[in-house]
Formats: C-alpha cells, sequence, structure tokens
C-alpha cells in the first residue's frame, strides 16, 4: 500500500479525534446553559435527516434518483410499520440490488 | 469505579447496567455496521489498500461516512490532503455532537477529549437523557459493541474482497442510509422533531450541488436551534 495512503489513514484518525475531543475538552467541566438542552435534543432529527437524504439523493455534488432511493424509501415504509433495524436494512439491500439486476 | 459525578445527571443504572444496557441497545447496530463496514473493507481495497490498511484505518478512525467519503476521492484521482479534508468534512456533525455531551463527562480536559471518542451517530442518540445530558456508561457501551463490529466487518471484507464481488449490485450500498433512516424515524416523536427534520433535510439537498460532502449536513444542524424558541414547551 502506498506512503499517500497510509498518510490518509493517520490524517483521518487525527482530524476525526480532534473533532471529536475539541468539544470536550473546551466545555466539559460545567453545565451547558439551560436553553440549549432544546437546541441539543433537535440537533439528531436535524443531522439524522440530513444523513439520510444526501446518502439516498447525492451522487457526488449531483442529485439523482435511483434504486438505491426506491429501496431505502421502502425501507423506511417497513420501518414505519414496526419493522426492526435489520428488517429495514434488509428490505432496503434487497429491493436496490433487486432493482439494479431489472435495470 | 467512583460514580460520584454521575449524581448530578440523575443516573437510574449503576455504571456497569448501564454499560451493559449501552451493548444490548448497540448490538442491531452493530450487526448492521458490520455489513456497513464490510462495504468499505471491499471498495477500500478497490483504490489500493491492502487489506491490513484498510483494517487498521477502521479501528483508528471508526467512522464510516468518513472513511467512505475519503476512499471516494481517492477513486475519484484526489489527493491525501482532498481525502482527509473530505472526511473531516463528513465529520464535522460530531462537532456538535460531542460539544452536547461534554457536560456529561468528567475529568481533566484529557480525559473528557479522550471519553468523547465514544461518540458515534447511534450511540450518542440512544444515550440521550432527559434535560440534554448523557448516560456516558451507556454511550461507551454501546459503541464498544459497533466498534469491534466495525472492525470484524472490515477485516471480512478486505480479506474476502474477491469472493464478495460487485458491492453496488448486491444492493450493500444502502446498508448506511437505511440504518441512518432507522436512527432518524426513532427521533421524531413529535411535530416540532418532524418540523425540524423536514427543514435540515431541505436544507441539506439544496446545498448538495454547491458545496462539498459533508458541509450539507454540518449546515443541516442550525436548524435545531428552533429549540431556543419555545424549550419549555418540552420540558420532557
Amino acid at each position: 500500500m502506498s506512503t499517500q495512503l497510509w498518510i490518509v489513514v493517520a490524517g483521518c484518525a487525527v482530524v476525526t479525534a480532534l473533532i471529536k475531543g475539541l468539544g470536550p475538552a473546551v466545555l466539559g467541566g460545567r453545565p451547558l446553559p439551560p436553553w440549549s438542552a432544546g437546541v441539543i435534543g433537535l440537533l439528531a432529527p436535524a443531522l439524522l435527516a440530513a444523513l439520510v437524504v444526501t446518502s439516498v439523493l447525492a451522487d457526488g455534488q449531483r442529485l439523482a434518483v435511483g434504486a438505491k432511493t426506491a429501496g431505502v424509501a421502502l425501507a423506511g415504509i417497513v420501518l414505519v410499520r414496526g419493522g426492526s433495524v435489520l428488517t429495514g436494512v434488509v428490505v432496503a439491500v434487497v429491493t436496490t440490488a433487486g432493482l439494479r439486476a431489472l435495470g | 469505579m467512583r460514580a460520584a459525578a454521575d449524581a448530578t445527571s440523575g443516573a437510574e443504572l449503576a455504571p456497569r447496567e448501564s454499560f451493559r444496557a449501552g451493548m444490548r441497545a448497540g448490538l442491531p447496530f452493530a450487526a448492521v455496521g458490520f455489513i456497513f463496514s464490510l462495504s468499505f473493507g471491499v471498495l477500500a481495497r478497490e483504490v489500493g489498500f491492502s487489506a491490513l490498511g484498510a483494517i487498521v484505518m477502521s479501528a483508528v478512525v471508526h467512522a464510516g461516512s468518513a472513511q467512505f467519503a475519503a476512499i471516494s476521492i481517492l477513486a475519484g484521482g484526489g489527493g491525501a490532503v482532498a481525502a482527509t479534508t473530505a472526511a473531516a468534512l463528513m465529520n464535522s456533525r460530531f462537532l456538535p455532537m460531542s460539544a452536547s455531551v461534554a457536560p456529561s463527562l468528567p475529568g481533566g480536559w484529557l480525559r473528557r477529549a479522550t471519553q468523547g471518542q465514544a461518540v458515534v451517530d447511534p450511540s450518542w442518540a440512544m444515550a440521550r437523557r432527559a434535560g440534554g445530558s448523557f448516560d456516558r456508561h451507556f454511550l461507551f457501551g454501546a459503541t464498544a459493541v459497533q466498534y469491534v463490529a466495525f472492525v470484524s466487518g472490515t477485516a471480512a471484507g478486505a480479506l474476502g474482497a474477491n469472493v464478495i464481488g460487485d458491492i453496488q449490485a448486491l444492493g450493500l450500498d444502502a446498508v448506511y442510509p437505511a440504518f441512518f433512516l432507522t436512527l432518524l424515524l426513532a427521533e421524531l416523536r413529535d411535530r416540532r422533531a418532524r418540523l425540524v427534520a423536514l427543514a435540515g433535510g431541505l436544507i441539506a439537498v439544496a446545498l448538495v450541488p454547491f458545496t462539498p460532502a459533508g458541509i450539507p449536513v454540518l449546515a443541516a444542524s442550525v436548524v435545531a436551534f428552533a429549540g431556543l424558541a419555545r424549550s419549555r414547551r418540552t420540558a420532557a
């Protein structure tokens, strides 16, 4: 494996550790102000929704609807109707693979 | 084990019980993470990683979306700096996430920063308790099982790349979004959370054509400041 790839491994390890460690290192030891609870509670839906839509609709910097979009949408229906995490993932994978095999 | 620091966070469970509860809650995500990291292992081999290199990367980075971002840049002919930057941008969401955990972590700055490494999306979402505090032992337990599965999955993918074949044809690239969708649905408890999710999703989609990967997700965190308004209404 090339030196360049090992540099990427080391670089990713360092930036990830810094990003995850910065907040706790700087802000820790004292309580956050009361207003922050509401913001923290809403961070998850905001970030997770963004992660889902970008991973389903973004192809690099292009927006595209494809087999994966359909597969994950179907998984969403299964999950809303009470399916487990694993069921949802299996539905997404099988649908996506099936549509690609047909297309 | 000194649990004095937990007294303020109103933890109902002893540290060990919390850790175990976290491990149990993390198991389904560990299973999904195994498949997810397996696909990472296969793709990493395709862009020139050795099996050892792929495994080491998962062991020292443990951030699937960032690792995918990095190798997709490399696959497109980008250099080490571009790949690392893409990973950093993809991980930028961990800035607000780990900052939100900060008050729940005891010890000096270095110890807190070390504990902050346990923040991964599912564990963070599940370890949150009423009032914005976090059960850190639950967080550690949930992340521990996911870490083991993530590194094992990478090993399986990297070592078995020839057997596994085409990740896209197998639909394994749908694992990651489906995984985050399960986490998202668990968050949509009330109308405000649904509106914030909708707004966050729209902002992210709108930014995709104009910004590098990762930025749309970070930008979506801004809508969480809707929590400043009427935050007293959702005391629970």
